[in-house]
């Protein structure tokens, strides 16, 4: 006869217990944590968005400091997938889930003039979702920048993807032919190969972690298709 | 018998030096290779562990007549969690970039073998203050290797300290170049295997 502290009604009551004061503590810090979580990322995105555009370095920086650099220089606005402008919304407004067809536009101005252009990417690596924005210059050709500040891949391995040394190689490559269409920028297996006929269009891989590249190559791609419309219209006006 | 008689400051002293988490125990090696690289990382890692390592030591001693014993894994792994997502949040609220760095570490702290190690073999024996002690202690055995592996990978691979440069630009000019290797995982083996010797010379434990 099960008794006391042994009985299968004190393990289940025990059990249930540490449960529930785990979850209510664990509940409350996650809500009362929450505004600060919230407004660091908020942060890190602008710090992000400020790093890929190269208005910032590697330095730390007040908080205000930032905020303000990124009012002065940087505008948004929203596109449609078809090429339009959306002149009615705010970046800040869009939800990824219910507004599919609609995306955001970061651009750097030095007084009227766009000098450069920076969008959000994100999609599938190996193990997790990869998150970065990716800059254009003023050509929408030719690549400014790239950063990934969110992922969960295997650090040392595909977690080398927010690294300098890889991220730096994306810079001065293009994402047209040279007739013009789109071909994206790939990430090779290993270093891109010297007989490479389009070496402007590949940056070195990481050896290890083939397949976050791949991931990186087909969200890369999917989201410079989906903007495309949007930058044919700009390129036709300055041409 | 008193709060900080000699048993008790063993609790604490002990595993600094002879009685070593991961010198002498060689537990929770995973997080000292990855969290090495810096300083800063290094540092908030180590009162992360302290921090878990303490209060869950207390928690399994004050409740150790009452948990049912073919649950109490269980029990000490959701205690052990729940502290550790607990400092996890903290970390995102108020060191966001730090937390960014450790990434996965900070969570896996649950699966560190220190942790659960003290609880199983310390905690569930003994009362809670000697309990909190011991976790105190150990924690601060874990922290004392950590630090000086990354005071070793910090020094030698990026040539500064916090962050800070300390290699002056004259010697990069003369040449000087920094160790790539302590950046890497093997770096901190090597340093971390160099510490277990000098270790063991000083206290003579050997292996069995």
């Amino acid at each position: 006869m099960a008794s006391g502290k042994t009985s299968n009604a004190y393990t289940l009551g025990f059990a249930a217990l540490v449960t529930l004061i785990c979850s209510i503590l664990l509940a409350s810090a996650a809500t009362l944590l929450k505004p600060l979580q919230d407004t660091n990322i908020q942060l890190d995105i602008k710090y992000n968005i400020l790093s890929v555009l190269d208005l910032v370095g590697e330095e730390e920086m007040e908080a205000q400091k930032l905020l303000d650099l990124f009012n002065e220089n940087i505008s948004s606005f929203v596109v449609s997938t078809d090429g339009s402008v959306v002149p009615d919304r705010e970046v800040t407004s869009l939800d990824p889930k219910t507004d599919l067809d609609l995306l955001p536009v970061y651009c750097r101005k030095e007084g009227e003039e766009i000098v450069a252009y920076c969008i959000p990417t994100s999609g599938k690596g190996l193990w997790s979702t990869i998150k970065g924005y990716i800059s254009l210059e003023q050509d929408l050709n030719t690549v400014k920048g790239i950063t990934f500040y969110s992922h969960g891949e295997t650090p040392g391995l595909g977690g080398e993807i927010e690294r300098d040394w890889f991220t730096d190689a994306f810079a001065g490559k293009r994402i047209l032919s040279g007739t013009g269409e789109l071909v994206s920028i790939k990430v090779a297996k290993g270093k891109v190969r010297a007989d490479e006929k389009h070496p402007e269009h590949y940056v070195d891989g990481i050896s290890g972690s083939t397949l976050t590249g791949n991931g990186i190559n087909i969200f890369l791609q999917e989201t410079l298709e989906k903007y495309e419309p949007y930058f044919k219209t700009v390129r036709g006006v300055d041409s | 018998m008193s709060l900080f008689d000699k048993k008790h400051q063993g609790f604490v002293k002990d595993p600094l030096m002879d009685d070593n988490p991961i010198a002498t125990q060689v537990l929770g090696i995973c997080s000292a290779l990855a969290v090495t690289v810096q300083l800063k990382t290094a540092m908030v890692m180590s009162v992360a562990v302290i921090f878990v390592l303490s209060f869950s030591n207390l928690i399994v001693a004050a409740i150790r007549n009452k948990v049912p014993s073919n649950i109490r894994i269980i029990v000490e792994l959701s205690i052990i969690a729940s502290l550790v997502i607990l400092v996890d949040q903290v970390l995102k609220a108020y060191l966001y970039d730090v937390s960014k760095q450790l990434s996965v570490f900070v969570g896996l702290i649950i699966t560190n073998c220190i942790v659960l190690g003290r609880a199983e073999a310390f905690a569930l024996q003994n009362k809670p203050w000697p309990s909190l002690l011991d976790g105190i202690g150990n924690g601060l055995g874990y922290s004392l290797i950590l630090i000086a592996v990354a005071f070793g990978r910090e020094l030698l691979g990026s040539g500064s300290l916090f962050g800070f440069q300390i290699v002056p630009d004259a010697l990069y000019a003369a040449g000087y170049q920094n160790m790539g290797l302590m950046v890497l995982a093997p770096g901190a083996f090597i340093l971390l295997g160099l510490i277990i010797w000098i270790q063991r010379a000083i206290t003579g434990i050997v292996a069995e």
